[in-house]
């Protein structure tokens, strides 16, 4: 007997020693993702820390009547305003049109025809083209074209010159892919099984949508506005030329007035000012300020979210 | 509407004859393509009234799809074409003047897998009834618990209705489904392997119900399981690639089958 099998063979359960890849590898990704935070630590912490001592109730509530670029004067509660009001005008036309859409495209077309890859295919390039080609757009088309049409034999323009709706419409286009695909995910989602239960049943197709899909997709259509309101929020860009007003001495009143912006606010603070160290705290409150109203107008959506699905949950 | 009344389905209430009882669905060559594949090969074939048919065959032999002939689920896939007639109680359902919704009406479906709706039970049986015009609560409640009671189910369910049918077991989220279908009142009830998704106890009971229910309904029952097969139906129907092999009394069929393949089958040799 030669001393090998004397003992009982080993199984290969033995440690292969330090595993280096395994270690290094979740160095790396963890590094990129605290790199990530930093960056985003030190964004919010250079304009929080800038920004708080300008940042106060009397600035939060005051109008720009008197001096915009005086720190003891400035207030952005028109700019408040005007950006909660475009936002929200805009989820009036994005959400629905979005919603048919996606209907059209996942429970009508067919998937394999031409047609629908080629609107798949705008949908996509339109969420890549840049924002100001869709300022470009908005003040082309709905400005011009529409607004041109609407007024067509009156002397002075009504509808043809820059607007709060104008401004809504252009965002509406920019933001229309997020709604088309974040409501095509969530339709693609349903168990086809619901579809065939209700048709099954004798219901048609229109009843079917109307009351099992729909119902089943409004989380993901509420994400798809929440994506919309986080990327409208903050764009200047497309209301530029639409609607955006450099000063303005009354809030909006109709469709058709301008409005003045917290982003577009943000870029005028940084260009025009006549003495751009007595405006940064102005500039940076006013930053604050915004990202405060993005982050809340997606709060708002978010608790919606959160209340439909516990609705859905306790099963109506 | 007009075009598959009442009475033109002579509901009786006589005992299943022997044979193949009064027929009630009767096939004539019927042949089926997804796009260039053939799936169903000259199924001619005749069910009778208030009998259970089963059909069994291997995975891919086209018997979920002929059954989805019945109440016209396959047209909702663009590439299928059919041919042939398919009759029920006399009227041919692809005839063009035939509404299609009135059809699924008059055939309910059990699929696969359980698909309650996301919504309360109770709004998962009214669903299809208010959806066919009742809109009287009292009328909604009685057909509520008479529809679970049919599905044995009532007793389990009666003191939480309103709650999500999502929170029930499988077994019960199935029979929920039986008795959505036959809330509705239709005269014939496909079920596409009802049970392969549960386990033996809930098995039983669906088959149980199956039996329990035959007195009311006709039904076709697509299975896997031979025993299941064996125990709950009347005649059964064999298919293989797409061709109806053999169709016959169920006892015959297991006992003494016709057709070499059939016999191949049922006693375990491929499948």
């Amino acid at each position: 007997m030669n001393s090998a099998s004397s003992k009982p063979a080993r199984l290969g359960f033995r440690s292969r020693g330090f595993d280096f890849a395994s270690f290094a590898f979740t160095g790396i990704t963890g590094l990129a993702t605290l790199f990530i935070l930093l960056i985003l630590g030190i964004i919010l912490a250079n304009i929080a820390w800038h920004g708080w001592g300008t940042f106060s109730w009397r600035f939060l509530t005051g109008s720009a009547d008197q001096d915009m670029f005086d720190v003891n004067k400035a207030g952005v509660l028109p700019m408040l305003i005007g950006t909660t009001l475009r936002v929200m005008l805009m989820t009036l036309f994005v959400v629905p049109i979005g919603v048919i859409t996606a209907v059209y495209l996942t429970e009508y077309a067919n998937s394999t025809a031409l047609t629908t890859r080629i609107i798949r295919g705008a949908v996509n390039n339109l969420a890549g083209v840049p924002s100001i080609v869709f300022g470009l757009f908005g003040l082309g088309f709905f400005i011009s074209f529409i607004g041109g049409a609407m007024d067509a034999g009156a002397t002075e323009p009504h509808w043809g010159k820059p607007a709060i709706l104008w401004a809504s419409l252009t965002l509406a286009v920019m933001t229309l892919p997020l709604v088309i695909v974040a409501t095509e995910e969530s339709l693609r989602a349903i168990t086809p099984g619901l579809r065939e239960a209700s048709l099954a049943l004798g219901a048609t197709k229109l009843e079917t949508i109307l009351k099992i899909v729909l119902p089943e997709a409004l989380p993901g259509i509420l994400t798809g506005g929440i994506l919309a309101v986080g990327r409208a929020g903050g764009e200047v860009a497309p209301i530029l030329f639409t609607g955006a007003a450099y000063y303005m001495r009354d809030l909006p009143k109709g469709p058709t007035d301008q409005f003045m912006d917290l982003g577009y606010h943000v870029f005028i603070l940084s260009t025009q000012s006549p003495d751009i160290e007595k405006t940064r705290p102005i500039l940076f409150a006013t930053v604050l300020a915004l990202l405060l109203l993005t982050l809340s107008l997606n709060l708002v959506a978010v608790i919606v979210r959160a209340r439909v699905r516990k609705k859905m949950r306790a099963g109506h | 509407m007009a075009a598959f009344s009442p009475s033109q389905v002579t509901l009786n209430a006589r005992p299943p004859a022997e044979g193949a009882g009064t027929p009630l669905i009767q096939t004539d060559s019927v042949n089926l393509h997804y796009g260039t594949t053939q799936a169903l090969k000259n199924i001619s074939v005749t069910l009778g009234e208030r009998h259970v048919t089963a059909f069994i065959g291997p995975s891919g032999c086209g018997k979920s799809t002929f059954l989805r002939c019945f109440n016209r689920m396959n047209d909702l896939i663009d590439s299928v074409r059919i041919t042939g007639s398919i009759k029920i109680g006399g009227q041919d359902i692809y005839s063009p003047d035939v509404d299609v919704i009135e059809l699924r009406k008059r055939i309910g479906m059990v699929f696969q897998r359980s698909n309650p709706f996301p919504k309360s039970i109770y709004d998962n049986i009214t669903y299809g009834l208010k959806l066919h015009g009742m809109t009287a609560k009292s009328d909604l409640d009685a057909a509520v618990e008479q529809s679970l009671r049919s599905a044995a189910l009532w007793d389990e369910v009666k003191d939480r209705l309103n709650t999500s049918a999502m929170g029930l077991s499988g077994g019960q989220q199935q029979r929920l489904c039986i008795a959505r279908a036959i809330a509705i009142k239709p005269e014939i009830l496909l079920m596409d392997e009802p049970a392969s998704a549960l386990d033996p106890i809930a098995t039983a009971k669906i088959e149980e119900l199956i039996i329990e229910l035959k007195r009311e309904f006709t039904i076709v029952i697509v299975t896997h399981n031979m025993q299941q097969a064996a125990r709950i139906s009347d005649h059964t129907a064999f298919f293989y690639l797409g061709e109806l092999i053999e169709f016959g009394p169920t006892a015959k069929l297991f006992t003494n089958p016709s057709k070499k393949q059939t016999e191949d089958y049922v006693t375990g040799r491929f499948g």
